[in-house]
């Protein structure tokens, strides 16, 4: 199981070495890689219907309780089959859609790994797992919606797509690692247990909360459905696969999973209500003001997205049930659409439904796929549509107090969805062909027979619903743990339930028939733009960045000074907080030392320099000045018992002295940089920080001494290492490698001003 | 005495931030002097002050009969001044080059990189 999930992954790491021996074999070989995973889990698939679901279990973090814990239950069987059948009809379509393009092995890598990612995400049994994959699907999907690189608008969309959905994924890790606190457990299946743990805890709203939006923006419901329009600019075949049939449904997944643990509260069922049915009604009506075939699909799908969450909101028995079957119903349709979008734009040139008309005149094979998935999609009998829209309104329609509004709405979005298939599926086919596309032609097998089996299987599973019956079983029991055993039927005899689906076909063929595409509607839509969340978030977005900027700016200014300025402030502030309370000194004046004249006078001198350095416009007058500092402090050495300090700072200073007039004498005087203002900043901020060493000074200076380390070496100095001078002895013998490291040291440096001084820039430097 | 030497060293501090605050490379040296000798001062302060007793032992004896000035902190001063003067040599050579590269001893002259030199 284990190889099945990472073989995607394989297959992505392998390909740079793959396409290095034969790039042209890239697309040849790649779609066996999901149809085998196809056929491995369709060998699983009766074990998992008698045994209701396989575990599979390899240690991979124990001490975080992160295990690779893969379990296959209907939920996930559907999806994998969905991910690894739809994945290999997109791998074979690929390899003409995109046939000569430069970076077409690239592109199935980013497949490759996306699939992968996707097969983790549903067969994870483990939420950190769940988390990992679910961030993985959304980068590779980053990468293939800007797979166009050199187009500005492709990269924008897939930078918007990541940062919703990124974000959202954040939103959700920080959830899922909320629920592990809550519960103690990472995993799914002790989770679903004990469900009541969550639905008395405090913070289970804001565990909601963060699930939903997790859920909400991968699902593109409203308010981040904005994403997943944009997401179209990437090739129709990554719209297929990622953004119709298997990434967009990872929410509704996520959502179906969490429902047994976390639903059944009035917060979980109405929220998912509300925000489904906005959704479902909102995408569906601007379905509506579209031309561009795959705007049009991308809203409706975003409709059917909000369907799945308004279904699972409902929460009734039918209506998760018509839940799990509109996920199958809606892949295979939905993929049929856009796959033959593709094979529009790819033949004609356009994606302008205003444009398009009878082209199956010359392309029958695609135009019997566009009709069986638009009959599917508009629910007509003998398709799964059908099948699937009954359940769903006998769930609707079952359900609470409410049942009535929530049905018409329902209804009404159906309505829409039976144009927006039809547009796409059969207004490019029927009436008459334009002259322009009278040479347009079939195209290869490899990009009109995907379409055709998806949509040949919408039909077979409509008129045989009873070959689904175990399959869609298990999807039930994994949705509603105590289902009823289900049978599918064709018919469901005379009820309220047909009634509906007439009314439904009746007025969508109503609808379809008068009210056409047009452009102008679109721009009437335009007033709006600026409410839309798009526009919502992409200012957000700018403010943000301003603010970055800003924000970066103020702090990395480049200006040296300045990060010493802000390091000091914030040492001396807290620090001085600190002090704020008073300071605490008690100073024991025996240990006092008395005040002789000479000290007296070489204190005197020594700040009068340290005041002329400061002040003196000469550069000789701050050398002398810093040469008597250097003196000053030998003289204090020397009056405390340490007379190599004394010689050491003495023959330092001449050195530093002589060195700094020999090179910087014959530059110019000091000019003075800076305002007065600037200055006397800087004045405080130094005196600040100065009293504040004084007074930490002070502090450490009362508080009683240690002198362990000294004493040792006094007394071992002789006895030891045979010499008397102990700061000699220490220095060459008890620390003497850390001496031979200061040489080294020593020596760098003056390896450094030596290659400095003999430096010859630029020799080649003409005139 | 003690008391005058803290104020040294918190003058020594001052002037050496107030130095290495201005736009001068010059004067950041001499800054990073400054500050260099008020640490020296405030370590052989902490190791406190022992007047004529330097840690050397006597000739006829083996180990200390007195009262000594801390060894410790004298070995690390004497390091500390050694190595700071490997960086001053280090930086008066390298704002010498600078000067005579770009004819300015002002730091946000210096502020573009990849200028042909």
């Amino acid at each position: 199981m284990i190889f099945a999930v990472i073989s995607g992954f394989l297959s992505a790491a392998l390909l740079p070495l793959f396409s290095k021996i034969n790039k042209n074999l890239v697309p040849k070989v790649y779609p066996f890689v999901p149809l085998g995973i196809f056929v491995y889990l369709l060998y699983l698939m009766p074990s998992v219907l008698q045994e209701g679901s396989l575990m599979w279990n390899y240690p991979w973090v124990p001490s975080f309780g992160v295990d690779l814990v893969f379990r296959l239950d209907g939920l996930s069987l559907l999806f994998g089959l969905l991910i690894t059948g739809i994945g290999t009809l997109v791998f074979f379509y690929t390899s003409y859609y995109l046939k000569g393009d430069e970076y077409l092995d690239r592109f199935y890598g980013y497949l490759s790994m996306f699939m992968a990612a996707m097969l983790g995400l549903v067969f994870s049994d483990n939420l950190i797992c769940l988390f990992v994959f679910w961030e993985l699907t959304s980068i590779s999907s980053f990468f293939l919606i800007g797979y166009k690189n050199n187009d500005p608008s492709s990269r924008k969309s897939a930078l918007t797509a990541l940062g919703i959905t990124g974000f959202g994924g954040l939103v959700l890790l920080a959830g899922l690692i909320w629920m592990g606190f809550v519960s103690g457990t990472f995993s799914f299946t002790e989770l679903i247990t004990t469900p009541e743990v969550f639905r008395e805890h405090s913070s289970y709203i804001w565990i909601v909360v963060m699930v939903f939006v997790g859920a909400f923006t991968k699902s593109a419901q409203f308010p981040f459905h904005f994403w997943l329009p944009g997401a179209m600019k990437a090739p129709t075949p990554v719209s297929t696969y990622l953004h119709s049939a298997t990434m967009v449904k990872a929410g509704i997944y996520l959502l179906a999973r969490f429902t047994p643990i976390l639903g059944g509260t009035a917060i979980w069922q109405e929220t998912l209500i509300i925000v489904g049915g906005i959704t479902m009604l909102f995408a569906a009506v601007h379905s509506l003001f579209r031309t561009d075939l795959k705007s049009i699909l991308a809203y409706s799908t975003i409709s059917a997205l909000g369907i799945l969450v308004f279904l699972l909101g409902v929460g009734t028995q039918d209506a998760l049930l018509g839940a799990g079957l509109f996920i199958l119903t809606h892949a295979l349709y939905k993929a049929t659409l856009f796959l033959i979008t593709g094979i529009i734009d790819h033949e004609t040139g356009t994606r302008e439904v205003t444009r398009l008309a009878g082209l199956q005149k010359v392309m029958k094979p695609v135009a019997f796929a566009g009709y069986l998935a638009a009959l599917s999609s508009a629910g007509v009998p003998m398709f799964l549509g059908f099948i699937s829209k009954e359940i769903m309104y006998e769930g609707v329609f079952h359900s609470s107090s409410l049942a009535w509004v929530l049905t018409a709405a329902l209804v009404i979005t159906k309505v829409i969805l039976f144009v927006a298939g039809f547009w796409v599926g059969v207004k490019p086919f029927s009436g008459n062909l334009p002259a322009e596309y009278q040479k347009v032609h079939l195209p290869n097998p490899l990009l009109w027979v995907p379409p055709c089996i998806l949509a040949v299987l919408c039909l077979l599973f409509g008129v045989l619903p009873a070959v689904l019956d175990g399959f869609v079983q298990a999807v039930f029991i994994s949705l509603v743990p105590e289902a009823p055993e289900i049978h599918l039927a064709i018919w469901h005899g005379f009820n309220w339930i047909l009634g509906m689906s007439l009314v439904t076909l009746a007025l969508g063929f109503g609808l379809y028939l008068f009210f056409k595409p047009s452009t102008n509607l679109i721009l009437k839509t335009q007033t709006f733009d600026n409410l839309s969340p798009i526009n919502i978030a992409e200012s957000g977005g700018r403010i943000f960045k301003a603010f970055a900027w800003k924000w970066t700016g103020f702090f990395q200014n480049g200006y040296l000074r300045n990060y010493v300025i802000t390091i000091l402030l914030f040492l001396t502030v807290l620090a001085g907080y600190r002090l704020y309370d008073g300071v605490d000194i008690h100073l024991d004046w025996n240990q006092i030392s008395q005040i002789t004249p000479s000290e007296f006078l070489v204190v005197v001198l020594m700040v009068a320099s340290i005041f002329f350095a400061l002040i003196t416009k000469t550069r000789t007058g701050v050398i002398v000045a810093l040469g008597i500092v250097g003196l000053a402090n030998c003289l204090f050495f020397l009056y405390y018992s340490a007379p190599d300090l004394a010689m050491t700072q003495f023959s330092i200073d001449t050195l530093t002295v002589l060195l700094f007039m020999l090179v910087l004498v014959q530059l110019p005087r000091n000019r003075s940089f800076s305002s007065r203002k600037v200055r006397l900043r800087d004045g405080f901020l130094s005196l600040m920080f100065g009293s504040l060493i004084a007074i930490l000074a002070l502090e450490v200076f009362e508080a009683p001494s240690y002198t362990e380390v000294s004493d040792y070496y006094a007394e071992n100095a002789y006895i030891l290492a045979k010499g008397k001078n102990v700061v000699n002895v220490i220095l060459v013998d008890f620390r003497g490698i850390d001496t031979m490291v200061e040489t080294v040291v020593l020596v760098i440096a003056a390896i450094g001003v030596f290659s400095l001084l003999n430096l010859n820039l630029n020799p080649f430097k003409k005139n | 005495m003690e008391l005058l030497l803290i104020f040294i060293i918190g003058l020594l501090h001052a002037a050496g931030i107030y130095m290495l605050l201005r736009r001068s490379m010059f004067k950041m040296i001499i800054g990073l002097i400054f500050l260099g000798n008020g640490v020296n001062l405030l370590i052989f302060l902490l190791g406190r002050l022992v007047k004529g007793k330097p840690p050397v032992i006597d000739e006829a004896s083996k180990v200390f009969t007195d009262i000594y000035a801390d060894p410790v902190p004298q070995a690390l001063i004497l390091t500390a001044i050694v190595i700071g003067f490997g960086l001053q040599s280090f930086a008066i050579i390298l704002i010498k080059r600078v000067y005579k590269v770009l004819e300015t001893d002002d730091l946000d002259e210096l502020n573009s990189t990849d200028e042909e030199i």
